[in-house]
C-alpha cells in the first residue's frame, strides 16, 4: 500500500487539526470562510477546551491550528495556549494582529511551541483593506513589526486582486523574518458571496502555480493548491484532499466538520460534547464514508486525475458542483462548463454581523444567498 | 555528509513519534517538521537507536537484512539531515 493510500483510508488521529475557538471577530472580511462576526453563546467553556486539549494529547495530535473568528478576543485565549503547549500540543494560531502588542510579542518570543500567523490579503493597504476592512493592513503590519525576527508566518489568501503582488508579499515576509504562507480562496462561508469576483482567473492560476514551483518549500501552502498539480509537477505537500482523513475542524460550539472549509451540515460528523473528539474522528459515518476509495466519477477518464485527485471537496460543494466531478478551478478547464448550470450552496451556519455593510460596492453579491438544497 | 552507520545515534529529545499502520509520524517540535517513517521496521530501528551502540546494530536488531540495509541507511540519513535523529 502506498503512503498516500494510507492517508486516504484515514489515520487513528488527525495529522493536523483546525480548531476555531470563537465566531467572534473584530473584522468582517468579505471572504471569511466561517462567516464570523458574532460570538455564539454556546461556545465551549474554558474547562471544555482544556478537556479537548487533554484528549488531543492522548491521541498524540502534535499541534492544532487555532483560528476563528479572531481567537485572541477570547478572554481565556492565552491561558488555553499555555495549557496546550504544557500538554505537548503545539499551537499555531491565525490572527489579524489586533491583540499583538509589544508586550504580547515578547511573551510569544519566549514560548517555543507557539507559531503565529498574521493574516494579510493585500501587499498594499488599498488591496488588503477592500477585503479585510479599513485599517486592517496597518494592524497586521504593526503586529509583524512587533513579531519581527520570531519566525512568524504571513498568511495570504490568494485572490484575483493580489495575484500580482506575490513578490511583494514575499518581500514583506522577508522584511520581518517571517515565512510566507499562501492559501487558496474557497467559496466557503462569506467566501460564497465573493468567489465569482475574487477567485483567480485561469491565467492567474498558472501564474500562482509557476510562482509556487519556483519557491518550493520556502513558501508554505497548507497543501491547499493541489488542484494545480494537474499543470504537471506536484507541489510540495501531500497533494490530496485530507478532509476527514488526515484533517478536520472543531468549531467554537464543538461541532466537528470534515475540514475548515466545510462548515455545512452535509460535512458535520458529530459534536465533541457527546463523548469527546476521538469517537467522532474514528467512528462517525461521515468520516468513514470519506475514507472509502473514491472512484473519480466524471474525472476518472481524465489523464490528470492521479495528479489533482479531483480537487477540493469544499470548493465543489459550495459552487454547486457534484463531489465526484471536476473542481470549479480545474486547470484543464472542465470546471467552467459545469459551473454554468450549477446552483451555489450556502451554509446556514452564519455569525455575520448583519448591520454592517461588509461588501465593498465593487464586489457584487451572488444573486442566490439561500441554500437551494 | 555521508551517514555514519557505525556511530551511536538517538532520537532528538524534541521529536515525538506516533505509530501508525504504515509506520509512524515523527514530529519535531523545534523545526515544526513532520516526517513519515514508512515502515514499522524503520520505527523499530529509530526507537532502538539510543540503546544500540551503532545505527548498524539497531538495524540488525530490528531484523533488517543486508540487502535492505542501503535503503534503511538512506532513510536514517534523511532523518539525520533534518535533525530528527542526532
Amino acid at each position: 500500500m502506498k503512503l498516500v493510500e494510507h492517508f486516504e483510508s484515514g489515520l487513528d488521529a488527525p495529522i493536523c487539526l483546525t480548531w476555531e475557538l470563537t465566531y467572534a471577530c473584530n473584522l468582517a472580511c468579505v471572504h471569511c470562510l466561517s462567516s464570523s462576526g458574532r460570538r455564539d453563546p454556546r461556545e465551549l467553556s474554558t474547562a471544555e477546551c482544556k478537556a479537548v486539549i487533554d484528549e488531543l494529547e492522548r491521541m498524540q495530535v502534535f499541534y492544532v491550528n487555532i483560528g476563528g473568528g479572531e481567537p485572541t478576543v477570547r478572554k481565556d485565549f492565552w491561558e488555553l495556549v499555555e495549557y496546550a503547549t504544557a500538554h505537548h500540543v503545539g499551537v499555531k494560531f491565525s490572527t489579524n494582529g489586533h491583540r499583538i502588542d509589544a508586550e504580547r510579542a515578547a511573551w510569544l518570543r519566549g514560548n517555543d511551541y507557539v507559531d503565529v500567523q498574521i493574516s494579510l490579503d493585500g501587499a498594499t493597504a488599498a488591496v488588503n483593506d477592500r477585503v479585510r476592512g479599513a485599517g486592517s493592513y496597518n494592524t497586521a503590519v504593526a503586529a509583524l513589526q512587533h513579531l519581527a525576527g520570531t519566525g512568524c508566518k504571513l498568511s495570504v489568501v490568494v485572490t484575483r486582486e493580489n495575484v500580482g503582488q506575490l513578490d511583494d508579499f514575499k518581500a514583506i515576509a522577508d522584511t520581518y523574518g517571517a515565512q510566507l504562507r499562501l492559501t487558496r480562496l474557497r467559496p466557503s462561508g462569506r467566501g460564497a458571496d465573493v468567489w465569482d469576483t475574487l477567485h483567480p482567473t485561469q491565467a492567474q492560476q498558472r501564474i500562482v502555480y509557476d510562482w509556487l514551483l519556483r519557491h518550493g518549500e520556502s513558501v508554505l501552502t497548507g497543501d491547499s493548491f493541489f488542484h494545480l498539480a494537474a499543470y504537471g509537477s506536484a507541489l510540495p505537500g501531500l497533494n490530496l484532499c485530507g478532509a476527514g482523513r488526515v484533517v478536520c475542524l472543531i468549531d467554537p460550539v464543538g461541532d466537528v466538520y470534515a475540514c475548515p472549509f466545510a462548515i455545512h451540515e452535509t460535512f458535520l460528523a458529530g459534536n465533541i460534547r457527546t463523548a469527546g473528539f476521538a469517537p467522532v474522528w474514528r467512528e462517525s459515518d461521515l468520516f468513514r464514508e470519506l475514507r472509502e476509495p473514491q472512484t473519480g466519477g466524471a474525472c476518472a477518464s481524465c489523464g490528470m486525475y492521479d495528479a489533482c485527485r479531483g480537487g477540493c471537496m469544499a470548493a465543489k460543494f459550495f459552487t454547486g458542483l457534484p463531489l465526484d466531478g471536476p473542481d470549479p478551478e480545474c486547470v484543464m478547464g472542465h470546471g467552467e462548463p459545469a459551473l454554468a448550470t450549477a446552483i451555489p450552496r450556502k451554509s446556514s451556519v452564519d455569525h455575520s454581523i448583519r448591520r454592517r455593510a461588509m461588501v465593498p460596492v465593487t464586489i457584487v453579491q451572488r444573486p442566490c444567498n439561500e441554500s437551494p438544497v | 555528509m555521508a551517514f555514519d552507520l557505525e556511530r551511536g545515534w538517538a532520537l532528538s529529545p524534541q521529536v515525538a513519534l506516533r505509530p501508525e499502520p504504515f509506520g509512524a509520524l515523527a514530529y519535531h517540535f523545534g523545526t515544526r517538521r513532520l516526517s513519515f517513517l514508512k515502515s514499522r521496521t524503520l520505527l523499530a530501528v529509530v526507537e532502538s537507536l539510543a540503546e544500540q551502540p551503532s545505527a548498524r546494530a539497531a538495524c540488525e536488531a530490528a531484523g533488517v537484512t543486508s540487502d535492505q540495509l542501503p535503503q534503511y541507511e538512506k532513510a536514517l540519513s534523511t532523518l539525520a539531515d533534518t535533525g530528527m535523529i542526532e
